[in-house]
């Protein structure tokens, strides 16, 4: 299958310049493929920079060295070093992102939060809304919440509205913080059920899953990651 | 693609007080740009600078003009540069008693820019303005009053339907949402986003508030003592920034 994912040599550290210059390694020359219909679940303790891979994978951190690329549209872009707009347009229709929380946007409705991915590929409102309406139902959210505006609603409901929304659009390399973390047993199943359907249709999928069923069950790889970055057989 | 802004390295002195210094971006079609600093900054110099309300000591400011490509603006005459601000621009004021006139009707706040691009029939311009003011969720029947008698919040709407109805495409915003109430902050917010989004428009905003910036913004530039201190994708300079100054900005925000 297609490479979708490349890293080559990511190092990353943080420089807190109003605490002496403090620097804080994080990672140091992470290597890591990922192909089309790949899931790669990362692996280490707290602390061993899970969270920041995924992020300078998304790029809203920057590399401090290395090489982070992204296929989009046949052609590799280095986040590391690509323009803002192109890091807009990579994620526009090629990278997509489950956060561990959902940024709620005030007043906007569950289903619009969720149909907004679609909506910016330039569908058209109701069919945008018909599919968001599909999903939040194949993850059991109660119908009388789809007109509300999440803010209010549990943790568990807010992580399904957010799963909801970074799958909607069936980008080709999906990004995922821990997806089921709030979930019950049930739910973090369906949760599970939808990612490996979009694993088995061809997404690249890299997450930080910290329950080892839905883990064992979803990744067909492990990568380790430490200071000394090596790959583990799933 | 050429862009539609074009800055290169302009920069404002008062006396020995740097208004703004060797200020250089790039603004494309659709793309919202969000200046954020402190007060004194030079946000809203750099903001007067754009919208050639005063002029650059150094450098230049080029606007893609419909038909003509990228034109610089110093060589626009006055006339030229009033077309611009009346009908491919607009300015949201932060105080909207600047952005409106407060002794005309609501109604005819709106109808003036349509006018001033040549619409002339009466029940037109009033169809228009009557959509316009429920497009930012101002009651239609208020169509004849003062905005003197309006909340600020409502305004502040008003103030941004008078700047869209000529459909700009480039419009400058001022501290938009300070000085509101903050549920109808986040009723204005949740408008201009969608507005925004909707037509397509390229913007500017100088805010000092970072929530604004993240929820608005494709791009942040950091701005201290006048000068860019650092620039890029919103969430990266925010979740990730590098200067000292940005790291003390981010780290200075309470969280709720």
């Amino acid at each position: 299958m297609e490479t979708l994912i490349d890293v080559r040599g990511l190092t990353k550290a943080f420089v807190l310049h109003n605490r002496n210059e403090a620097r804080i390694p994080v990672l140091d020359d992470v290597n890591l493929s990922v192909a089309a219909g790949e899931c790669v679940a990362l692996a280490g303790p707290s602390g061993a920079g899970k969270s920041t891979l995924l992020r300078c994978l998304y790029g809203n951190y920057l590399a401090s060295a290395g090489a982070v690329c992204i296929r989009h549209e046949g052609a590799w872009v280095d986040l590391a070093r690509a323009a803002p707009r192109e890091i807009l347009a990579v994620r526009l229709r090629s990278l997509g992102y489950v956060s561990q929380f959902l940024r709620v946007i005030p007043r906007v409705s569950t289903l619009d939060v969720v149909a907004e991915p679609l909506r910016e590929l330039g569908i058209e409102a109701a069919a945008a809304r018909t599919r968001a309406a599909n999903l939040l139902a194949r993850l059991h959210l109660p119908e009388y919440l789809w007109h509300l505006p999440p803010a209010t609603f549990s943790g568990g409901e807010q992580q399904r509205v957010n799963i909801a929304r970074g799958l909607i659009a069936k980008k080709p390399v999906l990004l995922l913080d821990e997806p089921t973390a709030s979930l019950d047993v049930a739910n973090a199943g369906r949760v599970a059920d939808l990612i490996d359907e979009a694993r088995r249709n061809g997404t690249a999928i890299v997450g930080i899953f910290h329950d080892t069923v839905i883990r064992d069950r979803l990744a067909t790889r492990l990568h380790a990651v430490s200071t000394q970055p090596q790959e583990i057989p799933a | 693609m050429s862009p539609l802004l074009r800055v290169k390295g302009i920069s404002k002195r008062y006396g020995e007080h740097i208004g703004c210094a060797d200020v250089s971006f790039e603004l494309h079609a659709g793309e919202v740009l969000a200046v954020v600093g402190e007060s004194g900054s030079g946000k809203s110099t750099l903001l007067q600078l754009l919208s050639t309300r005063i002029a650059s000591d150094t450098g230049s400011i080029e606007y893609q003009v419909t038909g003509r490509g990228l034109v610089d603006l110093a060589h626009l005459s006055e006339a030229e540069q009033r077309w611009l601000l009346r009908t491919d621009w607009g300015y949201v004021e932060q105080n909207p008693r600047d952005g409106l006139r407060m002794n005309v009707s609501a109604g005819a706040n709106v109808g003036e820019r349509l006018m001033a691009v040549g619409a002339r029939h009466y029940g037109e311009i009033r169809n228009t303005a009557t959509d316009w003011l429920q497009r930012v969720e101002l009651d239609a029947a208020r169509i004849d009053e003062l905005p003197t008698g309006f909340s600020g919040g409502m305004q502040q709407r008003l103030q941004i339907a008078r700047n869209l109805v000529t459909r700009p495409r480039l419009v400058f915003m001022d501290e938009p949402t300070a000085g509101l109430d903050v549920s109808v902050q986040a009723r204005l917010l949740d408008l201009l986003r969608e507005l925004v989004t909707d037509l397509g428009l390229a913007a500017v905003i100088v805010t000092h508030d970072l929530a604004v910036a993240r929820l608005l913004a494709h791009r942040l530039l950091v701005m201290r003592q006048g000068r860019v201190v650092e620039t890029g994708l919103t969430d990266q300079v925010l979740d990730d920034p590098q200067h000292p100054y940005t790291q003390l900005l981010v780290a200075s925000v309470l969280q709720v």
